[in-house]
Parts: C-alpha cells; sequence; structure tokens
C-alpha cells in the first residue's frame, strides 16, 4: 500500500465508527491515532503532527467548525470531515474554513481510502510551476491555453477555461460554490450560483462523453464541484 | 265499566306524574281577602316542617306588626332582604340571589301577587317563585283570590276596584297543595274593626268600601269556587289516571278570535274559563286583514297575546287570506278545534246585513263546530275601529292621472260618438274607472268614476256640453257608474291588500331562506355566527351579538364584529336567559329595563347560547310576527350551531383515529421494514463468525455482498424516515434556484448505488442546459426514487427511461419503466404514505411505502404535480411538473478569444 506508515488522526466521539475506522485504516497500512473529543484532538495533533485528520462535526465538547478553524491556525494538515446527510450547509462551511474534503455517513471503506490517498497527495495543490495537466483523454496547456480531448482540439470560452484552471489546481478536492465564483466571476458575484451551474453544464458538454455520467467534472450537490481525475 | 285510558294522555300524565314528583312543591295559602290569616297559617306550618326536620326559611314574611304573626317568626331562620334604592327611596325587596344560594328545603314567600321593585330581576315576584322552584326548592306562599287574572274582571264588577297586581292562573294551578284559609265574613269585618288588619291610612277609605259585606261573601264565593276547580282538577287528573271515563268529550279545543280592541281582554278570560271548565286547550288568535294598527292597538293587542300565554293559552297571529270566517275556520279546522267564541260585533245592523256578518259566515259555514258570541261591554275610549289602510283622497298625483284615463276615454267616445250608442259610451268609461282601480286603489277607482260622471253627463248626455240632464233617466245611469266605481275600487284594494301581505310573506320566508342558506354554507362556528350576526342585522336593523357555551359551560361572547351591543350588567341577563333557556330584556318578563333583548340558542343537546340584539331606534322585533320571525332566527342559527359542533367533533374524532391508525401502521411498517435487513445482517455476520472454515471464499463474498446490500436498504429507509419527517413538518425551506436538468440528474444517477448497477438508464433531454427551477437536493431525491423505483419494478434487461422536456411555464421530467404498471384506479393512491400495491407484500422487495410520498411531498412544495399513468406499450411512467415564475436567468455574454 502507499503512503505506508502515514499517521492519521481520527477525531470522533462514537466507539463504534473508531473501531471501525482504526481496522479500515489499519488494513491499508496507515498508523492510527484515535481521539474522542476537540479538546483531546487538538492536543494530539500538536503533538503528533498527523499526516491526515478525520473530524467528526458533532463533538460533544466544541462545535466541529471551530475544530477546523483552529486547526488551520497553525499548519495545512489535511483534514477531512464526516458529516451526516441533509447538512450541507456544514459541509460548505467546513470546507471554506479549510478543511480539503468531507464523507457523508454512512460510507464504505474504498470511499475513505481514495479520499484520503486524494487528501495527501494533492496537500498543498498543484504548484503554480506545473503548466501541462493530463488526464484520461483530456490535456490541458496552461500556458498555452489549449484544451485538447483525444487530440482534438477543444474551445473553450475565457470563462469556461478560468474554471477549469482553477478546479485543475485542486485536484480531487471539492471547490464550493462560493470559492469557484470568487476565483472567476470576482467576489461581486458570489450570488451568481446559476453562471456556475451554466458554464459548468457547457464544459462538461465540451468535455464529458455523457454529461449526465460526468467522469471528470463531478457534481456535489448543494456543496460545489470537483475534479476527479480520469 | 273501566276505559282503558288513550295512551298518550297517560304518557303525558306519567310524565307530568315524574315531573311533580320531581320538582320542587309549591303550596299556596289561598284567601279571599286580606286579614283572613294566611300569613298565620303559611308560618304555622313552617314550624310543623321544621319540626319534621326540614330546613325552612323564611324568604319574606309580611306580618304587618301584628303581635301573633310576630310570634310565630320566633325560632325561624329569616333570610336579610335585599335593599336598594330607587328613585332615592330605600326599598327593601326579597332577596331571590340569596334565597338561591341559600338553597333550603322551603323557603316561604309572602304576598305572591307583590310587585318587585323596578331594577328587580323580575318584575313580579311569582316569577321569583317559579325561579325558585326550578331550582328545586320547595315554596310556600299566600295569595289573595282578587289577585288571579281570570278572575280580575269579576273582582271589578263586584267591588268596583281594580286590581293591579296580578297573577297568571298557570301560577296556581303549578301548586301541588292549595289550602283555602276560610274565615266567616262577619269574623273579617269584627278583625278589621278590631284593627287587626293592616290598613294603610291613605287608603282607609277605599279599604272600607272593599270590605263592604257584599263584597266579602261575593270573594269569599269566588275563593271557595277556585279552589273547588282546582281540587276538581286534580280529581280529573286522578279519574284519567284510574281510566274512570270523562263526563265529557274527550279533545275539545276552544278557539277565541280577538282583535286589538279593549273588550278582547273580557273575551280571552271567558275562553280561559271556559276551557277551564271544559278542561280544553285554547287558543287566541287574532287574524291580521292588513288593516293599518296604530301604535296603541298593537300595544295593546301584543299585551292581549301575552295575557293569553300568561293564562295558559296559545296565542295565534295570523295573516287573513280570505274573509275573517274563512280565516278562523280554516285555523279551527286545522287544529281540530270545537268551539269557537267571538264576540259581540259592535258593527251597526245595516253594515251588518251589508257585508255580511262575520256570526252569519261563521255559523253558516262551521259545521260541527259550536260557536258562541260573548258579550262585550264597547267602552268609549275605543272610538272608530282601526282605519283602513288605502286613504279615501287619492293625492293629486293619482287624480291627475284619473282625470288623464277619463279624458282619454272621452276623446275615444267624441271620435266615436256619430257611430255608436250613448249605452256603449258608457261601457267606454268602465275603463278608466277599472284602470284607477287596478294601478292606484281604490281611491283612485272612486275620483275615476267621479270624473267618469262629470265627463260623461258634459260631453254625452244630451244637452251635450252642459252639466244640465235632459232625461231624468240618466240620473240612474250616473249612480249605476259611481256604484261601480265603489264596487271595483273594493274588490282592487282588497286584492291589493292580499298581494302587500303575500309579499310580506315572502319576504320572511326569503330571509329565513337567506339565512338557512348562508347558515348551511358556513361550516364552523365563527362563520356560521358571522352569517348569522350578518343576517339578524340585516333584517332588523340591530345590532347582535352572541354568547355561546365554551368548553367549561360559561357563557362567552363572540366578538367577531368587536361592537360591545351589551355592557357588563346586562351581561348577567345574558346568563339568566342562558340558564333559564328563556327569553329575556327588553319588553319581556325578565328585567325589562334591560337595553337589550336575549334569545336563548337551545339545541336538541341543551342549550349553546344566547342572542342578544342592542335595542336601536324603535326596534324591529317588538311587532308579533317579527318578534316571530326572530326567534326562527335564533332555532335556526342554534341548528346550525349545533350541526358545526357536531361536524367539527366528528371531524376531530376522524382525525385523530386517522393519525391513530397512520401511526400504527407506520410503526408496524417501518418495524418489519428494519428488521428485514437487521435480520439478513446478523444472519450473515453470524454465519461468517461461526463459520469452522467449511465456507468457501466464494461464498465467504456472497454473504458479505448481502450485509452490503441489506446495510443499504437500511440507509435508504431511514433516510426516506428522515425525509418525509422533515417534509411533514414544515421544516424544509425550499432553496429555490436555477439548475441545468444534467446536474440534477446526473447527480442523482451517481447516488443510485448498488441497485443501478450494471443497469440500462437512458437519458434524454430535450436540448442541452435546460434549467429547473428548483431546490436541487430535494429534486434529486425525487429523481433518485423514482429510478430507484423503476429499476425495483422493471426486469433486469429492460432500460428505464429518463427524459426532460419543456412544457410551458414548467419542465416536466418523466422516469419510465418496463414494469408490471400500475393497476386501474390506484393512480393516485400510490402517492400516499406507507401505501403498498395489493398483492405486493413487504419485503419482496418494495419498500416501506414512502418513496413516492416523499415525491410527492417535495413536488408540491415546488408548486408542481406528480402523476402516473401506464405506457401504451407496457410499464409505467412518472411525470414531474416544476413549474417556474419569471425567466430564466441570463447570462452574461463573453467574447471567445479562443477564435
Amino acid at each position: 500500500m502507499s503512503d505506508a506508515g502515514d499517521l492519521i488522526l481520527v477525531i470522533d466521539d462514537e466507539p463504534q465508527l473508531l473501531r471501525f475506522l482504526g481496522a479500515a485504516l489499519k488494513s491499508h497500512g496507515y498508523r492510527v491515532l484515535t481521539a474522542t473529543n476537540a479538546e483531546e484532538g487538538e492536543r494530539l495533533a500538536l503533538s503528533h503532527i498527523p499526516a491526515a485528520i478525520l473530524l467528526d462535526l458533532g463533538l460533544p465538547d466544541r462545535d466541529g467548525l471551530e475544530v477546523v478553524g483552529a486547526l488551520r491556525s497553525w499548519s495545512d494538515i489535511p483534514i477531512i470531515v464526516i458529516s451526516a446527510r441533509g447538512k450541507e450547509d456544514d459541509k460548505v462551511m467546513a470546507l471554506e474554513s479549510g478543511a480539503n474534503d468531507y464523507l457523508t455517513k454512512p460510507f464504505g471503506t474504498r470511499e475513505l481510502i481514495a479520499r484520503i490517498r486524494v487528501a495527501l497527495r494533492n496537500r498543498i495543490g498543484v504548484p503554480a510551476s506545473v503548466t501541462l495537466y493530463e488526464s484520461g483523454e483530456i490535456r490541458v496547456d496552461l500556458e498555452g491555453h489549449v484544451v485538447t480531448r483525444r487530440g482534438e482540439i477543444i474551445h473553450l470560452t475565457p470563462n469556461e477555461f478560468k474554471l477549469l484552471v482553477v478546479l485543475l489546481r485542486h485536484p480531487g478536492k471539492v471547490l464550493t460554490h462560493n470559492q469557484l465564483l470568487k476565483e472567476v466571476w470576482g467576489s461581486a458575484n458570489l450570488q451568481q450560483t446559476h453562471y456556475l451551474r451554466v458554464y459548468m453544464n457547457q464544459l462538461r458538454h465540451k468535455l464529458e462523453d455523457d454529461p449526465t455520467r460526468p467522469r471528470y467534472l463531478q457534481t456535489e450537490l448543494g456543496v460545489g464541484y470537483r475534479l476527479v481525475e480520469g | 265499566m273501566q276505559t282503558r285510558p288513550d295512551p298518550e294522555q297517560l304518557l303525558k300524565r306519567v310524565q307530568d306524574e315524574e315531573a311533580r314528583f320531581q320538582r320542587a312543591r309549591l303550596k299556596v295559602f289561598f284567601g279571599a281577602a286580606p286579614g283572613v290569616g294566611k300569613t298565620y297559617a303559611m308560618l304555622q306550618e313552617a314550624h310543623h316542617k321544621k319540626a319534621e326536620g326540614i330546613d325552612v326559611v323564611v324568604g319574606v314574611a309580611e306580618t304587618h306588626r301584628r303581635a301573633e304573626t310576630m310570634a310565630l317568626l320566633e325560632g325561624l331562620e329569616v333570610l336579610p332582604r335585599r335593599s336598594g334604592m330607587y328613585r332615592g327611596v330605600d326599598l327593601e325587596e326579597f332577596d331571590l340571589d340569596g334565597a338561591l344560594a341559600r338553597r333550603p328545603g322551603l323557603i316561604l314567600v309572602d304576598e305572591l301577587a307583590h310587585t318587585n321593585t323596578p331594577g328587580s330581576r323580575h318584575p313580579k315576584r311569582w316569577q321569583d317563585v317559579m325561579e325558585l322552584l326550578d331550582a328545586g326548592i320547595d315554596v310556600a306562599t299566600t295569595v289573595n283570590v282578587q289577585h288571579l287574572e281570570s278572575l280580575r274582571e269579576i273582582v271589578a264588577q263586584i267591588t268596583g276596584v281594580v286590581v293591579n297586581e296580578r297573577i297568571p292562573d298557570t301560577v296556581l294551578e303549578r301548586s301541588d297543595e292549595m289550602e283555602l284559609v276560610d274565615i266567616s265574613v262577619e269574623e273579617l269585618q269584627g278583625r278589621l274593626q278590631e284593627g287587626k288588619i293592616y290598613v294603610p291610612d291613605q287608603a282607609r277609605h277605599a279599604i272600607q268600601r272593599f270590605f263592604r259585606k257584599g263584597n266579602l261573601l261575593a270573594l269569599r264565593e269566588l275563593a271557595l269556587r277556585r279552589t273547588a276547580d282546582l281540587v276538581d282538577a286534580d280529581m280529573r287528573r286522578y279519574r284519567d289516571a284510574e281510566g274512570i271515563e270523562d263526563t265529557w268529550a274527550a279533545g275539545q279545543r276552544l278557539l277565541v278570535g280577538i282583535t286589538p280592541r279593549l273588550s278582547s281582554e273580557t273575551l280571552i278570560r271567558e275562553a280561559r274559563r271556559m276551557s277551564e271548565a271544559l278542561g280544553a286547550a285554547w287558543i287566541a288568535v287574532f287574524v291580521d286583514e292588513g288593516n293599518r294598527l296604530s301604535d296603541n292597538e298593537r300595544e295593546r293587542l301584543e299585551s292581549h297575546l301575552r295575557l293569553v300565554e300568561r293564562l295558559g293559552g296559545e296565542g295565534v297571529a295570523l295573516p287573513g287570506h280570505g274573509t275573517l270566517a274563512e280565516d278562523l275556520l280554516s285555523l279551527a279546522r286545522n287544529r281540530n278545534v270545537t268551539q269557537i267564541l267571538i264576540g259581540q260585533s259592535n258593527r251597526s245592523a245595516w253594515l251588518e246585513r251589508l257585508r255580511g256578518g262575520l256570526l252569519f259566515e261563521l255559523s253558516r259555514q262551521a259545521g260541527r263546530i259550536h260557536v258562541h258570541v260573548i258579550p262585550v261591554e264597547q267602552r268609549e275610549t275605543e272610538a272608530a275601529p282601526s282605519k283602513p289602510l288605502a286613504p279615501w283622497w287619492p293625492g293629486f298625483p293619482t287624480l291627475g292621472l284619473c282625470g288623464l284615463y277619463v279624458g282619454l276615454a272621452t276623446a275615444v267616445g267624441l271620435l266615436a260618438s256619430s257611430r255608436i250608442e250613448l249605452t256603449d259610451i258608457v261601457m267606454l268609461f268602465t275603463i278608466p274607472i277599472l284602470l284607477g282601480g287596478i294601478r292606484h286603489g281604490r281611491a283612485a277607482a272612486l275620483a275615476a268614476s267621479v270624473l267618469s260622471v262629470l265627463a260623461f253627463d258634459f260631453f254625452f248626455v244630451p244637452p251635450r256640453f252642459t252639466f244640465a240632464v235632459g232625461d231624468v233617466r240618466h240620473l240612474g245611469t250616473f249612480a249605476i257608474m259611481l256604484g261601480m266605481g265603489l264596487v271595483i275600487g273594493n274588490l282592487t284594494e282588497r286584492l291589493r291588500q292580499q298581494a302587500i301581505r303575500a309579499q310580506h310573506r315572502e319576504l320572511r320566508t326569503l330571509a329565513l331562506y337567506r339565512l338557512g342558506e348562508s347558515l348551511v354554507q358556513a361550516g364552523d362556528q365563527t362563520s356560521t355566527v358571522a352569517s348569522a350576526v350578518r343576517a339578524v342585522e340585516a333584517q332588523f336593523q340591530t345590532q347582535v351579538t352572541f354568547y355561546l357555551a365554551g368548553e367549561t359551560g360559561a357563557l362567552e361572547s363572540v366578538d367577531d364584529l368587536s361592537h360591545p351591543v351589551v355592557d357588563e350588567t346586562d351581561r348577567s341577563v345574558a346568563q339568566w336567559a342562558f340558564d333559564h333557556g328563556q327569553v329575556a330584556g327588553q319588553g319581556t318578563g325578565v328585567l325589562p329595563a334591560s337595553k337589550a333583548l336575549f334569545l336563548p340558542l337551545r339545541g336538541a343537546k341543551g342549550m349553546l347560547g344566547v342572542m342578544a340584539l342592542k335595542s336601536g331606534e324603535g326596534p324591529l322585533w317588538q311587532e308579533p310576527d317579527q318578534r316571530h320571525l326572530l326567534e326562527s332566527f335564533a332555532n335556526q342559527t342554534a341548528m346550525a350551531l349545533e350541526r358545526a359542533a357536531l361536524s367539527a367533533e366528528a371531524q376531530s374524532t376522524r382525525l385523530k383515529a386517522e393519525r391513530e391508525e397512520l401511526r400504527s401502521t407506520l410503526l408496524s411498517s417501518i418495524s418489519h421494514d428494519l428488521r428485514t435487513p437487521l435480520a439478513g445482517i446478523t444472519g450473515a455476520v453470524t454465519t461468517l463468525i461461526e463459520d469452522p472454515g467449511v465456507l468457501s471464499d466464494l461464498e465467504r463474498t456472497a454473504l458479505m455482498g448481502s450485509i452490503q446490500d441489506e446495510a443499504f436498504r437500511m440507509h435508504r429507509l431511514v433516510s426516506n424516515l428522515l425525509d418525509l419527517t422533515r417534509l411533514e413538518s414544515g421544516a424544509v425551506a425550499l432553496h429555490r434556484e436555477w439548475v441545468p436538468a444534467e446536474e440534477v440528474v446526473g447527480s442523482a444517477l451517481s447516488h443510485l448505488g448498488r441497485p443501478g448497477e450494471g443497469r440500462d438508464i437512458q437519458v434524454s433531454l430535450e436540448r442541452p442546459g435546460l434549467l429547473l427551477h428548483c431546490d436541487s437536493i430535494l429534486l434529486e431525491q425525487v429523481v433518485i426514487n423514482l429510478v430507484e423505483n423503476a429499476l425495483k419494478f422493471s426486469p433486469v434487461e429492460q432500460p428505464v427511461e429518463v427524459r426532460v422536456f419543456a412544457t410551458g411555464k414548467a419542465t416536466t421530467i418523466m422516469v419510465c419503466d418496463r414494469g408490471p404498471g400500475i393497476p386501474e384506479g390506484f393512480e393516485s393512491k400510490i402517492f400516499d404514505k406507507l401505501f403498498r400495491l395489493p398483492g405486493r407484500t413487504p419485503g419482496s422487495g418494495s419498500g416501506a411505502g414512502l418513496g413516492l410520498a416523499i415525491c410527492q411531498g417535495i413536488v408540491q412544495a415546488h408548486g408542481g404535480k406528480i402523476q402516473v399513468t401506464n405506457r401504451p406499450d407496457g410499464g409505467a411512467q412518472f411525470v414531474v411538473f416544476i413549474p417556474f415564475e419569471g425567466e430564466p436567468p441570463a447570462i452574461p455574454a463573453e467574447e471567445d478569444p479562443g477564435e
């Protein structure tokens, strides 16, 4: 297993979940540290500096969002938030306060490991020096502003291109509507979510085989979008 | 020979007996004159009762400071009098509320005929006594014979004194025991001389005259006879009970015709006496022939009708249809009347002969009904009979019109005079007379006939163009023309009056009909009250408030129009009317000083409330028929209120039952649906744990796969339950945005999980980028549920289709399968919560019946519609309409530097 030996800190107050997460992570070669409340979690994070943190938002002593903010104040350790369905607003807030990703309960081991891998790999995002991006049939030349699919040049409008670039810089990470709108249209247009939706749709039609079953540009309804590496 | 008593009578007697047994007892000490010792006898009785252990209280005892009477008060509890100021004079009065609060076993209330001071609850003391009896308290009281309503005339004739303090005879009849306190006339006169009888100084002269021997003898005889009558009535009750045959025909019924005249009072009292002698029920009827009543007459008529009721008869005001005799007889036949009483006519003999007297007509048509004529004294106060409605002077405009008619007839006559005879011209002049009569009434007919005579004389009768008459025979023609005018006038007048009365009746019926209609439409209590308020206020031109009994039975005002009709003091009148189920307030016997009229609203199961009407300027309800209408209104409203209450009760019961049923169905369904996957998981897990190593790898994988599937199924069920709860609690706030259809459908397909794996789901969009105006997360749930449903019921190899297209102001999503389709009749039921198609048992692949209910909830929250139909070539198709308002927002255009 890759990333073997990386230390993962799990902060959750439910023993069953801790047991399941511990077993699943260990079976994939990670080392595991567990905490059952926010205070203990923050202390362990500070003393052990884990490679990634799995954080449940419903902790007994403090609001999970505060914990995200506190951790972010001193480190860039990837944080994956665990939350229940129907709490899309919490997810958005966690992501905007610095969480890297989220998992909705219940989730399977496969999904968990995949997210952790993505988070560990893109710990700091794609460096600005990288100008050529390739994924599956898509190739993007950031300097030359050229996008090709199966070798064919795809014409993108400036906004479509900008949008694609923002997503490319954070592969695998969910970017919220606000984050994307701010990057592409500027902070004045944060309310115009439909711009984003329409352009995203156009991008899908240009880049995907079947826009209703996207391979690259995935929708996280009510939260944002993520670019998945093909 | 013993005969079987009439069952109905028997039943009534049993009911009466029961009522007599349960109700409080009234004992009356009856005397011929003041001073016979009634109070004394009553107090003696009180001591006896007290000795028997009965809780006796003296409410009022007028001892008139007589020593022996005063002495009897010793040892008895005396209720304090209520003092009240009236016109600056401090008056003490019997304390009714105090007595009701004290609730003794027996209370003594002296002087039954006493008139209470103004401002008391009831104007008369006998009404206080009735209320005490109604409250279940036994009463002993005293009364003198001259105070009896039915004997008033006779007493006045004997003694020359008109007694103002009177009590209805029914009160005496209500008594359970009557004791005649009798002493000889000589003894009474002796007591007067000895000063043993209380005589106020100012009345000494009158009293002396009252106590003349002859008077006392007559009064004593009256008292004895009255007592005998009442004992007789008791006897009769006894005889009925024992089945002893009556000496008179059963079912006698009396009808007395009354008028607003003063003399009718005598008639009423006579009817009462006769009816009692016959043991018959009696009806007093006033036939309204359309004559206008003066205020005086109307008042007198009302007091007559009230008198009738006080005397135990039934008062009826009847609108006339035909002649007076016909109307009386038709009522008499309807009510099985056996005897009719009418007053002696005061019409002059020639008029009587001319118009056919009432008596003549009655006796001619009466058949088996006996007709009695009662001599009545005509008094100077009632001058002429009531004025006819139509005046004899038509007024100038009508006169002008009559002139025009006659002028036209004259013109035609002149044009044709050379060709027609004089007699034909006479016929011509009947036209203006008829026209005048029909169009303008009696006066016009007369005016037209006079004008016609003049015109005929002047223009046609030789010598023409003078008023001179050549031939004396023409004078006869003139007389005939005038007579014709008179007859036509009277005929048309009567027709007109009947038409007017018919119109009045129709208006009444219409008013009631309208009320009924609006009450039927009103569903609940609030709208019923509002309808009734509107109807009553419109009909009676006054303000109305409703008091309704609340949950606790206390009376609460329904101030939906927030105009206080009554003040706080009048609230107690409302309470009284409610407690006693009787009309109270202005113009009634109870608290007449009140500024409003209170009508109880009586339902089948008890009192519902009170309707209060403010008396404005000349309230309209004081006329008998209006009052009748008002009572009909109150009855209808009460019925509607009861209906509303019943239907509300039924509805809440039904809702409760439904909720209960739903809850238990939900519980049993959920527990089943939760246990099924749990059983699967537990079974697979225990098999794996306890496996001694015999399972193949394939088998182990299969078991683990089933655990995963069951866990997913449980997850879906719990999510659905949560969604449904949130939808039903209204906790879901729609967050509508413009979202491309690809995004919603795509996200839904990506969340299908295992059921979607390896299945063919074909998505077709009308065009790329079709926008939906929706809460994307909720709508995704709809698509997930519909697609899952379709996958579940379709054969694995068959595709499921999702189509999205625009339809006017809505976007439509269709999910089509190739399953068995929906059986006819279940197209809308299928969206009900917990509904499962018959034959598809839980666990056989179907869910808990929540998925479609959630879809419907979400779609309806969007203002949209969800339907299901069967596809013509097999399978079902679910159609979701999501409407949108306004236009999809425009996206700012951008130039494409890429080209």
